[in-house]
């Protein structure tokens, strides 16, 4: 039971209940569909950059809680924050989920999104966590390929 | 009715060696079964045996090793033509597994009979292996796939399958038992409706063959498919039965070395079934291990296997259905022991870790049927799938453990 409660932390809950920034924003420079199609979760992640800062970032989609959560917490953390401020944390994010579990979890610049570290226990749910991530590197770098996490 | 002795599930659990086991420090409780089964000691023994004493390639030595691994292959597909009612061995083409055995018969047979126009039906139940193979085969013949749709309880639309069955079918592929809802299809209404116009019917055997016997005459089919895997014998070996006349009329699907009579630059012959069908070396072991799988189901009686899946499942349908917020999908009412279903405010991923932290193993996802997810509109479902070796334990675990996810989540 203790690595579920890990896992699914009160924040993480809350945030799965309650996406923040669940909207299409008026202005958007950038906009990328993410899907992982073994779950079948699929989300939209919506920026608008101005002179290499995330003016706004918002999301639509569904999906599990892992990934709904990390979609709302990762629109919470990047908003107004420079593009290399954004690349640095997902590097740190990407470490803390693939850290070995009975390491510390390295939470560097992290902040909130440490909460995120049970997910180390169920290395089957990292694409979850990471698949709002890798769908916004998509849209800054303008792929127009759809992300799959397969 | 005759009296069926009861499955000793305690014995029969003692055959299989995962059983000794905990996953995440619980007792194991695996209801994974629709994906891929268990392997009873006697399947281990029979490819460790082979490799350890036996081992030599087949059809090519002049010496006594490759002589007897040749006996053993050849008998164990006398075995499987057994098991299937096939009338002669020369029927069954070892594959390796239930998608290549499709995906031979819509390559081959496609090739040689498809045209613009013409029509392939199959089911909006199908598992993606029955889908994309004559997805394959239509688009290069200018064919059209035909889709018989599935009704709100998870079961085929007969009057739809009369009306799409007609003078443009070429050939009908259906799923026996549905790999996501546990639907036991009327395959023989199915394959009359076919046989008014001659048309050949492939069945997809994959969730039917490990919950009872399967005889292809009695059913009437043309092809019968299933994967070795699914029957508690090894991974990478499956079984195409074909009759006769129509696997003799289809080209070869794929070419090299054992599907040959003689070849020159100017022309090659090819071997007679089913060599024709096998080229390069076969999965050998495999072939061995599923030999041995099949005498082992057959030992335990497909009555007391029936009789005991049977009462795990209504037992289990019968638990689920009490916890407030679980909804199945597709209530069929021949089923075999497959349930797909969802849990309100949860999706089926979160469900799924919850039930393995307490060491039980579920499918979670679209189980490659995302037309039939499409039907039921939900983008995944949690599945739990049963075997003979499965308890009332088993489903007890599985209902604590969803009570578990929703405690987990109304937090």
């Amino acid at each position: 039971m203790n690595e579920l409660r890990d896992l699914y932390q009160e924040v993480i809950l809350d945030h799965s209940k309650r996406p923040r920034n669940f909207r299409r924003p008026g202005t958007v420079t950038a906009e990328a569909h993410g899907r992982n199609p073994l779950c079948g979760d699929t989300l939209t992640v919506f920026v608008d950059v101005e002179n290499g800062t995330i003016k706004d970032i918002a999301w639509e989609g569904h999906g599990c809680a892992i990934s709904t959560a990390s979609a709302s917490m990762m629109t919470e953390s990047l908003k107004g924050k420079t593009l290399a401020e954004g690349n640095n944390l997902f590097e740190w994010f990407h470490r803390l989920l693939t850290a070995p579990p009975d390491l510390g979890a390295p939470a560097g610049p992290l902040g909130k999104l440490a909460v995120f570290s049970g997910v180390r226990e169920f290395p089957v749910r990292v694409k979850c966590a990471t698949l709002a991530w890798h769908t916004l590197k998509a849209a800054l770098e303008r792929d127009a390929n759809p992300v799959s996490t397969e | 009715m005759k009296a069926v002795a009861p499955l000793d599930v305690v014995r029969v659990r003692r055959d299989f060696p995962i059983f000794e086991r905990t996953v995440r420090g619980k007792r194991l409780v695996y209801l994974d079964n629709a994906n891929s089964t268990q392997k009873p000691r006697a399947v281990l023994d029979a490819e460790r045996r082979f490799y350890e004493r036996g081992y030599a390639n087949i059809h090519r030595g002049v010496y006594l090793l490759s002589q007897e691994a040749t006996e053993a292959y050849d008998r164990a597909r006398a075995r499987v033509a057994g098991f299937l009612g096939a009338t002669h061995p020369s029927e069954v083409v070892f594959v390796r597994g239930t998608t290549e055995g499709i995906n031979l018969v819509a390559s081959s047979w496609g090739r040689a009979n498809l045209g613009p126009g013409d029509e392939v039906v199959v089911s909006e139940m199908e598992h993606h292996s029955g889908i994309v193979p004559w997805q394959l085969a239509c688009a290069a013949a200018g064919a059209r796939l035909r889709v018989i749709p599935v009704t709100d309880a998870g079961e085929l639309d007969l009057d739809a399958a009369a009306a799409i069955i007609g003078e443009k079918t070429k050939f009908v592929s259906l799923i026996h038992v549905s790999n996501a809802l546990g639907t036991i299809n009327p395959v023989e209404k199915v394959i009359a409706l076919a046989k008014r116009h001659d048309i050949p019917v492939l069945l997809d055997g994959a969730q039917a063959i490990s919950h009872g016997p399967v005889d292809v005459q009695a059913l009437g089919c043309d092809f019968y498919v299933f994967s070795g895997h699914k029957l508690f014998g090894p991974t990478g070996i499956g079984v195409l039965w074909g009759r006769a006349d129509r696997l003799d009329a289809m080209p070869p699907y794929q070419g090299g070395g054992n599907m040959i009579h003689t070849v020159t630059f100017d022309k090659t012959t090819y071997a007679p079934l089913p060599f024709k069908f096998e080229a390069g070396t076969v999965n050998i072991a495999g072939a061995l291990g599923l030999h041995a799988a099949i005498d082992y189901v057959e030992s335990l009686s497909w009555d007391a296997i029936r009789a005991h899946e049977a009462a795990r499942l209504s037992g289990c349908l019968d638990r689920l259905a009490a916890i407030s917020g679980v909804r199945f999908q597709g209530h069929p009412e021949h089923r075999a022991p497959v349930m797909s279903f969802t849990v309100d405010g949860i999706h089926p991923h979160d469900v799924g870790t919850v039930l393995d932290a307490e060491g039980i193993a579920v499918r979670a996802g679209h189980h490659c049927v995302q037309p039939l997810m499409a039907r039921f509109g939900v983008p995944a479902t949690v599945r739990a799938s049963l075997s003979f070796y499965n308890t009332e334990e088993d489903v007890e675990a599985l209902a604590q453990g969803i009570e578990k996810a929703i405690e987990v989540f109304r937090a």
